[in-house]
């Protein structure tokens, strides 16, 4: 177990009775051996943490200033951008985190898939952070919905309609979510106390999360285990001091967008103050929704589509049991590799037609990119049988301490200098 | 692949085309003193735009969110405020006697909307009311440069539109039939600082005035930015630096 020692009187008077500091050091310090060749793709895992830790922290301080009250909530969130301290910059940095959020996640998912991250032993691993990202697209859905403007309005009729679609019970349900016969008060009470309480369940899921992830430890590029002490280097100060790099970069580029373009992600209709009589001209989600709202209107069936749309995140359940190649990282599956990046295209691509109306070459454009997301993990499973893997190297150290092909071409790039 | 890109960029500029010609025609541009990472608003336009709104406009648009204080940021004096906001009336009440009465208005007053609701706005403007201009200029794509170019955007209607009786021809406006009438005419208000009242002037200046209604803390939030984003800088350089160092040894 841990080695961790002090000389502090008071650190090892606590030691004594609550493990706390060989726990921390266990979980995040030199008591944490981690593969010695992650690159940065592996970052936005802790990047993830600090967005959560971002939004919690000022949307607790929103929450003193901001009115749940369908008649109160729109100037509430005025008052906060005008009269109160800094209000304007909580807000904005609480509006945009929500994006940077979930572009940090996205980009943690393609990260597992590219390098098979959720593979065995890993799958519970992976599944917990598919119940995550579940939690955070309702939260984000219901906080979509607090400022209580035209979008904020026609997104909760929009996306609450769809449970509608649920056979027999579908319009008890509905009225049962909305806390009456339509969006008003009583489903913007509820969404707010619920946009308060899910972040601290998903802080709950990140613990499990964490939990699994050092029963054995990050996955790694090349995707093979560890074969001995060489292959590891304690966490601290190696990854915190990485990490921390990380963070200054996603930092620089967060103050960007919020002093300079806060409301870049956002639609100009959510100014104007929610009007039950006023449809908008196009009721769009925010940008992190589309492709799955490109999915939901691409199939002509209105349950068929909330099928598909929650479908395309649920097979993620199950993926570690349809890709049964025992190769995790695409490096050493050259024809995987290029399946990923279609893959990812078509998830840009269905993202593009979710941002437009549902007509024409759209339409025909969005059915053909849904068929094509599905038909991925069908492609993905025949791989797994009919893809010939590159041989793997012996080890983690071997590419990396002897030189090679790995090292030749990371030395091309100073910040992983080998 | 290669394909396929050049199928999905064929349909990014076809879609881009499509979505223009709905939303209508493109706006002209203008370089706005807010503009960029220095930008910062331009007081006596701020004043102008003001002037424009409180002669013109506000006869139909309220301005709800906004209160008299908040023109101190625009230059005006402490006195000049308590002045303007006296030029108002507000009902207010009850008093001991449970009375409504009415008072002065106070700097903390916001400004009052000209209809009493949106029923009555609507009914006394042919049915669509007119709508409230604090956020307008956060509230439609194109922001500051749309309000600009609507209010410069009314012309003759072409001889095939037809425009029904009420409705006016806007060449920005989205579908082009706009209820409100061409608001501004040459020299519709006289500015004291001997500007000359063009169309395009009392435009480009309510337009600015707009946009600090809609966002008063832009200056604030731009002279922040700047602070914040050299720091990182640095200390994302100091960061880098130590990685480097931590890892040396592992090389």
């Amino acid at each position: 177990m841990s080695e961790f020692k002090s000389n502090n009187a008071v650190i090892k008077w606590i030691e004594y009775r609550m493990p706390i500091f060989s726990f921390l050091d266990d979980a995040i310090g030199r008591g944490y051996p981690t593969p010695r060749n992650l690159n940065y793709w592996w970052n936005f895992g802790s990047l993830a943490g600090v967005a959560l830790v971002i939004m919690i922290a000022t949307g607790i301080v929103l929450a003193m200033q901001y009115t749940p009250h369908a008649t109160m909530a729109f100037d509430s969130i005025e008052r906060i951008m005008r009269d109160v301290n800094y209000g304007w910059l909580l807000r904005y940095v609480h509006s945009n985190g929500g994006s940077f959020f979930f572009l940090v996640v996205y980009i943690h998912i393609f990260r597992g898939l590219y390098y098979g991250s959720y593979k065995e032993p890993r799958e519970l691993l992976w599944i917990l952070g598919v119940v995550i990202l579940l939690l955070m697209m309702a939260t984000a859905f219901m906080g979509y919905v607090l400022p209580w403007g035209q979008m904020s309005f026609w997104a909760a009729t929009v996306i609450t309609n769809l449970f509608s679609a649920i056979p027999v019970f579908g319009d008890q349900i509905v009225t049962w979510l909305w806390g009456g016969f339509s969006v008003a008060n009583p489903t913007l009470n509820r969404f707010f106390s619920l946009h308060y309480l899910l972040p601290f369940v998903i802080v709950g899921v990140v613990v499990l999360h964490i939990w699994a992830l050092h029963r054995f430890g990050s996955n790694n590029p090349i995707g093979i285990d560890a074969k001995g002490p060489q292959d590891k280097i304690p966490f601290h100060p190696y990854y915190t001091i990485k990490d921390a790099f990380g963070f200054g970069v996603f930092f620089i580029a967060f103050a960007a967008v919020i002093f300079y373009a806060p409301n870049l992600f956002g639609e100009p209709d959510n100014y104007v103050e929610a009007n039950p009589l006023a449809t908008p001209a196009h009721i769009v989600p925010e940008w992190y929704f589309l492709p799955y709202y490109a999915i939901l209107r691409a199939i002509p069936n209105k349950l068929l589509g909330v099928v598909a749309m929650f479908g395309s995140i649920l097979i993620y359940f199950v993926l570690p049991w349809i890709d049964r190649s025992p190769v995790r990282s695409a490096r050493f599956r050259p024809i995987y590799k290029q399946f990923f990046w279609i893959f990812v295209a078509d998830c840009v691509l269905l993202g593009y037609v979710g941002a437009n109306p549902p007509e024409g070459q759209f339409l025909l454009i969005g059915r053909l990119a849904t068929a094509y997301y599905f038909l991925h993990f069908v492609i993905v499973f025949l791989l797994s049988y009919l893809e010939r893997p590159r041989p793997l190297p012996s080890s983690i150290s071997e590419p990396v301490l002897k030189g090679g092909g790995a090292a030749a071409g990371a030395a091309a790039k100073p910040m992983e200098k080998v | 692949m290669k394909k396929l890109l050049t199928v999905a960029a064929a349909v990014l500029a076809f879609g881009t085309g499509a979505a223009q010609a709905a939303e209508g025609t493109a706006l002209p541009e203008y370089h706005w003193s807010f503009n960029g990472i220095f930008g910062t608003f331009e007081r006596p336009e701020l004043q102008r735009g003001f002037q424009v709104y409180r002669e013109v406009c506000s006869a139909c648009h309220g301005l709800r969110l906004v209160a008299f204080r908040d023109l101190a940021a625009l230059g005006y004096s402490a006195d000049a405020i308590k002045a303007l906001a006296a030029d108002y009336t507000f009902k207010d009440g009850p008093n001991d006697q449970g009375e409504m009465y009415e008072r002065e208005g106070r700097p903390s007053d916001h400004f009052p909307s000209p209809f009493p609701n949106e029923k009555a706005a609507a009914f006394a403007n042919g049915g669509s009311a007119p709508p409230d201009l604090s956020l307008m200029a956060k509230a439609r794509k194109g922001g500051p440069d749309y309000v600009r170019a609507l209010l410069m955007g009314f012309e003759e209607a072409p001889a095939e539109s037809h425009i029904p009786e009420g409705l006016h021809y806007n060449i920005y406006f989205p579908g082009h039939q706009i209820a409100m009438p061409p608001p501004l005419s040459a020299d519709a208000v006289e500015y004291s600082d001997g500007t000359p009242a063009t169309v395009e002037q009392m435009a480009t200046d309510v337009a600015a005035f707009l946009m600090w209604a809609a966002e008063p803390t832009l200056e604030q939030r731009k002279e922040m930015g700047i602070k914040v984003l050299i720091f990182l800088l640095v200390f994302t350089g100091v960061l880098y630096a130590a990685k480097r160092k931590i890892w040396s040894d592992l090389h």
